[in-house]
């Protein structure tokens, strides 16, 4: 089973700061990690390719400080990676950065099952998965929790729902994107380490992938970030405490004036 | 401080402090409090191919030694003693087949340990055997083309959760030291068992139990080296074994220390933290200059000891005597610094302290590692 997996370089959720001034993200010694959902696509993908063979590729659009992750990847058992990098792509939204995706992995070629992360902990859209889905005109399965198996190219799975899971079926080639809780993500071997640190990584420009310059990077965006600010609190908060029954009267009481 | 290693050697440590920090740290309470062994995290370190760092690469090791192993211990015994103990107890019961086994031998177990497919145990002590090793009583006797052996092992660590044992049984009675050999027995083999696990005060998520052979019966070929020599295979063994539990006093008292410090900055009395003061700053230094000076003299005597095979006792029994000491009054002065808290077991500190106890009895006391620092300085001198 050859699969592709996408992961991306996010800022550590744990070190986010805004500079109060200026209202960017201030990136000044805030470490770099993979998304942590891509770390479970990764390592769900690694298992696959240990129970049937094949090959796993990840693939990261991003800076060139973003082959860290891809290392990463390759140190935790996947065997080729792409960076998809170039000044064209900048300030590209998720139209855009599955356009770009898309156009990569054709340009990969051959493959079975291509697994993203749910969504990115920087810009939380999810939508880069199922987006990626339909440039490349293949079904996909979103919130997957658990690949329960894969006979005759059709792919079993459970979606996480809010009130359970769907047992859903879908035939491959085909995307998936997973929860965190499909998997625990497996520590990096010292021989993955060695491996990363010697191979050749793959790197993909604009005019590699053919792309088309109006559909890349901010001219091929159709949103754009007008203004990022850290929202101030505002409103005023009561914990109501007692019975059920107390606590709904006191709710009551203190609706009641605006009724 | 930066002790300048080198790449590799510095990707082992990342490693391990991943695996400390991701699955030791956040379960080491639970599994000492129900004194259940970690396989699912040794599992974790032999994926990442820790076990076999001091393994030549023709037996599917990283090809490192003592200062490699040294490295991946300091991370462990930062989350837990125990977990750091269980697998260090895999390279104690491998050690006496690299340093004396032929290579029949080493082809057909090496492999398995630096997997971590096969975990390994050491079995010298018995209860009228400890710190005079010329008190065992397992005996060994050849019949035909086996050995036959018959004898109690105690606290043996790993005993239960090992397939591969180094044993050491007596071959001749009247050779004194001389008249020991050492053994591969498998936990498969007949007239082997183990006895039920040990209550222990500390490291109790690690397993610790008899051994017990009532006419076990082994293959002629498990004999490791050549009878008699077993004596100095276990000399050679503990001496190159010894760093690793000194490195373990000091990631014990490295935790301990980053307790004592976040503790300090944080808990307001008198209206300011207690850091502020100088009573509690003075035991932070000392505690940071133990730690600090343990480290450095356990690396320089791992890397001294990788290099000179036949001065090894020395600079092992000093680092492992200084380390393990300096762990005990750390841990000691963080559970002060914590105060009550620092007695309850919602936090980590006590435990670090029953933990650190352990270190200066096993793998010989520390008394015994002074006999042996003092007996050296004596043959130096009369040269």
């Amino acid at each position: 089973m050859n699969i592709i997996v996408c992961i991306k370089q996010v800022p550590d959720a744990k070190d986010v700061r805004l500079d109060p001034k200026t209202n960017t993200l201030a990136r000044e010694g805030v470490q770099s990690i993979m998304n942590p959902f891509d770390r479970h696509a990764v390592e769900e993908a690694v298992r696959l390719k240990e129970q049937h063979s094949g090959t796993v590729t990840v693939i990261s659009m991003g800076p060139p400080q973003a082959e860290a992750v891809l290392r990463d990847a390759v140190a935790c058992g996947a065997d080729e990676a792409v960076l998809v990098s170039d000044r064209a792509f900048a300030g590209a939204d998720t139209w855009a950065t599955t356009y770009t995706l898309g156009k990569a992995i054709e340009k990969i070629g051959q493959y079975d099952l291509i697994l993203c992360g749910k969504q990115a902990i920087d810009g939380d859209t999810a939508q880069v998965g199922p987006g990626l889905a339909k440039r490349l005109n293949i079904p996909y399965v979103s919130y997957v929790r658990k690949i329960t198996g894969s006979d005759n190219n059709i792919l079993s799975l459970h979606r996480l729902m809010d009130d359970g899971y769907d047992e859903v079926e879908m035939p491959l080639p085909g995307l998936i994107t997973v929860v965190k809780e499909i998997n625990e993500p497996r520590v990096p071997s010292l021989k993955g380490k060695m491996k990363a640190k010697s191979l050749n990584i793959r790197n993909m420009t604009a005019e590699d992938i053919g792309a088309d310059p109006d559909s890349i990077g901010l001219p091929g965006s159709t949103t754009q970030v007008v203004k990022v600010f850290a929202p101030e609190f505002r409103g005023e908060r009561a914990m109501l405490e007692g019975t059920v029954d107390e606590q709904v009267e006191q709710l009551v009481n203190k609706l009641e004036p605006y009724l | 401080m930066d002790y300048f290693l080198t790449e590799e050697q510095q990707m082992i440590v990342d490693i391990a402090r991943q695996i400390t920090d991701e699955k030791i740290i956040p379960q080491r309470a639970e599994l000492d409090e129900k004194e259940e062994f970690a396989t699912e995290i040794l599992n974790d370190i032999a994926q990442a191919d820790l076990f076999g760092l001091y393994i030549p690469e023709e037996y599917g090791g990283f090809g490192g030694n003592c200062f490699e192993v040294v490295l991946a211990l300091e991370q462990f015994g930062r989350g837990c003693v125990a977990i750091a103990t269980s697998f260090a107890a895999s390279a104690l019961g491998a050690y006496p087949i690299l340093l004396s086994g032929n290579e029949e031998m080493k082809q057909k177990y090496m492999p398995d340990v630096a997997s971590g497919a096969k975990r390994a145990a050491f079995a010298l002590t018995e209860a009228n055997a400890g710190s005079d090793a010329s008190g065992i009583q397992t005996t060994a006797v050849l019949d035909g083309d086996e050995w036959v052996l018959n004898g109690t092992k105690q606290w043996i660590t790993n005993a239960g959760e090992a397939q591969i044992y180094s044993v050491v049984a007596i071959t001749d009675k009247n050779k004194g030291a001389r008249g020991a050999s050492m053994f591969v027995v498998e936990d498969t083999d007949p007239g082997f068992s183990c006895g039920p696990k040990e209550k222990k005060m500390g490291i109790r998520a690690s397993a610790t139990c008899e051994l017990i052979f009532k006419d076990c019966r082994i293959p002629k070929d498990r004999l490791i080296g050549r009878q008699g020599m077993g004596f100095i295979t276990v000399m050679k063994t503990l001496d190159l074994s010894r760093p690793g539990i000194a490195i373990l006093g000091v990631g014990l008292g490295q935790a301990a220390l980053d307790e004592a410090v976040t503790y300090a900055k944080q808990r307001v009395q008198f209206g300011k933290p207690i850091i502020s003061f100088q009573a509690i700053q003075h035991m932070l230094a000392d505690m940071a200059i133990g730690v600090e000076a343990s480290r450095a003299l356990v690396y320089a005597a791992a890397k001294h000891i990788a290099a000179h095979p036949k001065d090894m006792s020395k600079a092992s029994s000093m680092c492992k005597v200084f380390a393990t000491d300096m762990a005990m009054k750390v841990t000691t002065d963080a559970v002060q610094v914590l105060g009550g808290y620092g007695y309850m077991r919602e936090y980590p500190v006590e435990k670090m302290m029953r933990d650190a106890k352990i270190l200066q009895i096993y793998e010989g006391t520390n008394q015994i590692q002074r006999n042996v620092v003092g007996q050296e300085l004596n043959k130096e001198y009369t040269k």
